[in-house]
């Protein structure tokens, strides 16, 4: 790559959010007309790094990034996306901005339309010019046809099909007359197989033409396919720059979730020892009907005293799993606890049969955050189990136990180190880390024979993390309770799991145990199923 | 001065403003020539006849019902006990009490029905509650003429049908409360230990209630309903009953102002109590979701202070009528104070 070649290029750029270190010492380049496909984890930086390419105010906002980036040979420093826009670079985001009641062309065209002066805008201004919209759907038709798709620029968005959205956002973007480098952010997560072909052979096209293109996704096959050179982005890092030709699917996967530094801490295979034990739930086709994690057709046989870990990037459904079973989405299906039918849509019932769950949403459904930590301990306990209640004359009254909830705040707040001044203080004035031991502690008052946990490290520091990890992981080992943990973070998963299973597009896509090769749980992470690991 | 800072933040700015303001009435009234102890007297009356529709407002908030506008479905609930126990000629302490038993009956059956139209409408409880009460104020106000009463005290004596706007009830139950054990400390100023005595007893019974599995769970339906939801508590059926108990609680303390007010006004009299109670418990110091007794009691005394005072001294400093502006923009101002700050 010679220096006239490149468009962009990042220079040792970081970034800190409130002293949380998420991009350190990023460096690679785009060169015109080519596509750089860029993959990484979840959390893995990207979002960060392109928020800061495009100058998002969350980046302003946060006090800046560190290094610098290069723009068609000039140092530039995006304080607003307006500023990028004019820059030339285009983003395509994930969700679609897009207005449904405007035709195709009216929207690539929004904000840029071509406009005629009428008697009206010559007295009263520029703004009050007409629309010219002949000569906008002419524009627009030349954009559509740029990407070799067939699309009626008079039709309204709102009755397209999700593909089309998706090409409506690109033509908008290359329609601006100077636009040199477009990013897309997983354009192919809503399109069919034949939509996405279709949208790689318009990148293509694109680049031919000399637009540079940055492509994020998360379809390693699409990455492998399209790409000129591929970056992959891991802890904040740049771990790989390379030219794409030759790179092969399973090689990206394991640059992907591949830690060099952790690999004592995997924990070894017991796979043949968990599955000669009982089993203590068995789920049958479970589907939930959960916003963003839906769960299609679930499977699963859960074994008496494991440690199961459930992995998968974001949206793949793998929180739909907990969230359905104890009821608080939607959901069908047929689960067996412990030889029983266990109803569905029904917390309370769930719960009584000895089932508790940490949800992933810590301050929403997890905490009273209003109240002290002994109620929020033990109330679960209270309400469903009919502990913490002291019956006055003779049964006829029956109150709260302060006195033993506050024992048992304490025993908690001992055992799992919470940091707090004591039990009355509120769950709101408590730290992320301390909260989800709360949190923790509310499902271990319930004695409970099968624990769900959900994202527990997210959002929290590294020390409490690997806390949080070892109390779950002394629980089980002390009360022979079976847990289901559910995390984005596959080496928390293979750290503490006897089996691990992968998540993708709502169903369970393979069993591993926590010591297979990396790269086979990236490929599953991506849907790709390979050979040997099957149905288990 | 960060301990006066501190104290501030407690205490709130509306709250000292408002005793401050009382206080100094108080400390002029003299000067212009109206008696303290009379002053007092009044005050310690008001508050006992207001305080148990105050305490009313509680169970709601903490369910997360927000602050009960539609409070006129208890006090018509309690109408109604009042003039049935009247119309069946019932006087003294059994006169009350069997107006008491049958005005929270019909209390329960209304805060049900009403409970379940505030589960239709979550998060715009307030604004729904504030229509179901004057709606039924005026729904009431038909059937107050259709209803077969009887009874010559109670019906328009020109038809004899259809009940009056005032019923006096000097001849059944007038000050039985306010009687019972009263202390008389000077010629004006006397302590109605009897209705402050009710209003313990309810007072108590909200605590208590409150200390009970079912009253956790309200509590924690009201801090974060996904918390309880994921619990399994039944969300709707937690709301549906301390609507309920709102709405009985209120109509005890309708009963209760009666008695000591000595009639029992009907038609749209109810409306004129529902700014009030909400604006003085607000004034105490509760949130839109968070209540306590203490809220109560203080909100009462505060509120209850000024418009007792309000007319008798500024009226007589100044010969103007203020008073009805002063109570109206304390009451309203509080509850938009109170409203701005929701969710805080």
């Amino acid at each position: 790559m010679s220096e006239t070649e490149a468009l962009l290029e990042i220079k040792n750029v970081g970034k800190e959010y409130d002293g949380n270190r998420v991009l350190k010492d990023i460096n690679f380049t785009v060169d015109k007309g080519k596509i750089v496909g860029l993959v990484g984890e979840n959390g893995a930086g990207k979002s960060t790094l392109m928020n800061i390419l495009f100058g998002m105010n969350v980046i302003v906002e946060t006090g800046g990034y560190e290094g610098e980036i290069y723009f068609d040979g000039k140092k530039v420093n995006f304080k607003d996306p307006v500023d990028a826009l004019n820059a030339g670079i285009g983003m395509v985001h994930q969700e679609f901005s897009l207005i449904p009641g405007f035709t195709v062309a009216e929207n690539i065209l929004l904000n840029m339309e071509k406009t005629q002066q009428s008697v009206i805008s010559k007295v009263l201004g520029k703004r009050l010019d007409t629309i010219d919209l002949p000569s906008i759907h002419e524009s627009a038709r030349s954009a559509i046809d740029k990407l070799g798709v067939q699309l009626d620029s008079q039709s309204l968005v709102s009755e397209m099909p999700v593909g089309h959205k998706q090409f409506i956002e690109i033509a908008r973007e290359i329609n601006r007359e100077k636009v040199k480098l477009i990013i897309l952010d997983e354009p192919t997560a809503v399109l069919t197989e034949t939509e996405a072909d279709i949208l790689l052979k318009s990148m293509r096209r694109l680049a031919d033409m000399g637009v540079s293109i940055i492509f994020i996704s998360h379809r390693l096959r699409e990455i492998t396919e399209v790409s000129d050179k591929i970056v992959v982005l891991r802890d904040g890092q740049v771990v790989v720059e390379t030219p794409a030709e030759g790179v092969d699917i399973g090689q990206v996967a394991k640059w992907m979730v591949g830690r060099d530094v952790d690999t004592e801490n995997i924990k070894t295979s017991k796979v043949d020892k968990i599955e000669n034990k009982e089993i203590i739930m068995e789920v049958k086709n479970l589907w939930v009907d959960m916003p963003g994690e839906t769960v299609k057709d679930v499977s699963l046989k859960i074994h008496q005293g494991e440690i199961l870990g459930i992995g998968g990037l974001a949206g793949q459904g793998k929180l739909g799993i907990p969230n359905g079973i104890m009821g608080l989405f939607p959901s069908g299906g047929e689960i067996i606890f412990e030889g029983k039918s266990l109803p569905l849509n029904n917390t309370l019932e769930a719960q009584k049969n000895g089932i508790s769950f940490v949800s992933e949403d810590r301050r929403g459904v997890g905490l009273l955050l209003d109240e002290s930590i002994d109620w929020n301990i033990t109330f679960n306990a209270m309400q469903i189990q009919e502990r913490f209640i002291k019956p006055y004359l003779g049964g006829l009254i029956k109150f709260r136990d302060d006195k033993a909830m506050k024992e048992c705040a304490d025993k908690y707040i001992d055992e799992l180190e919470i940091r707090c001044i004591n039990e009355k203080q509120l769950a709101r004035n408590l730290s992320g880390g301390n909260q989800q031991k709360v949190c923790l502690a509310k499902a271990f008052a319930m004695n409970p024979r099968l624990l769900f946990v959900s994202e527990p490290t997210r959002g929290i520091d590294i020390g409490a993390k690997r806390l949080v990890l070892n109390a779950l992981e002394k629980y089980n080992e002390e009360n022979n309770t079976t847990i289901v943990i559910i995390s984005s973070e596959l080496e928390e998963l293979r750290s503490i799991s006897d089996r691990v299973a992968i998540v993708c597009e709502g169903k369970i896509f393979g069993i591993l145990p926590p010591d297979a090769p990396v790269e086979k749980f990236g490929l599953l992470m991506s849907g790709i199923h390979t050979k040997e690991e099957g149905e288990k | 001065m960060a301990e006066v800072k501190g104290f501030v933040k407690n205490i709130g700015w509306p709250r000292i403003i408002i005793a401050i303001f009382l206080l100094s009435l108080f400390i002029v009234a003299p000067i212009f020539g109206v008696r303290v102890d009379t002053s007092i007297h009044d005050v310690i009356v008001r508050f006992g006849m207001n305080a148990i529709m105050v305490l009313s407002m509680i169970p709601m908030i903490q369910s997360g019902c927000g602050l009960n506008f539609g409070i006129p479905v208890g006090l018509v609930a309690g109408m109604l006990g009042a003039v049935i126990s009247i119309e069946f000629n019932l006087t003294g302490l059994s006169g009350i009490l069997v107006a008491m038993v049958i005005g929270v009956a019909f209390a329960a059956l209304f805060g049900f029905l009403y409970g379940l139209l505030l589960n239709r409408v979550k998060g715009d409880e307030m604004i729904i509650a504030t229509y179901v009460g004057f709606s039924f104020v005026f729904f009431m106000n038909m059937m107050w003429l259709v209803l077969p009463f009887k009874n010559p005290a109670s019906v328009q004596g020109f038809k004899g049908e259809g009940l009056r706007v005032t019923i006096s009830v000097e001849d059944y139950w007038f000050n039985i409360f306010n009687n019972f054990l009263k202390i008389d400390i000077t010629k004006y100023l006397s302590i109605p230990v009897g209705m402050i005595l009710v209003f313990a007893i309810m007072a108590l019974f909200v605590w208590a209630f409150f200390k009970t599995k079912t009253g956790t769970a309200i509590t924690a339906v009201g801090s974060n309903p996904d918390y309880a939801r994921a619990s399994g508590i039944s969300i709707d059926k937690m709301r549906t009953i301390s609507v309920m108990l709102s709405t009985m609680i209120a109509a005890v303390g309708m009963i209760v102002y009666e008695q000591s007010f000595g009639f029992i006004q009907m038609y749209n009299a109810p409306s004129a109590f529902a700014f009030p109670s909400v604006a003085a418990i607000l004034l105490g110091g509760a949130s839109v979701n968070k209540a306590s007794i203490t809220n109560v009691i203080i909100g009462t005394i505060l509120f209850q202070g000024i418009l007792t005072m309000t007319p008798s001294v500024i009226n007589s400093a100044i010969n103007i009528d203020v008073s009805e502006i002063i109570r109206i923009v304390v009451s309203n101002g509080m509850i938009v104070y109170a409203l701005t700050r929701k969710g805080k």
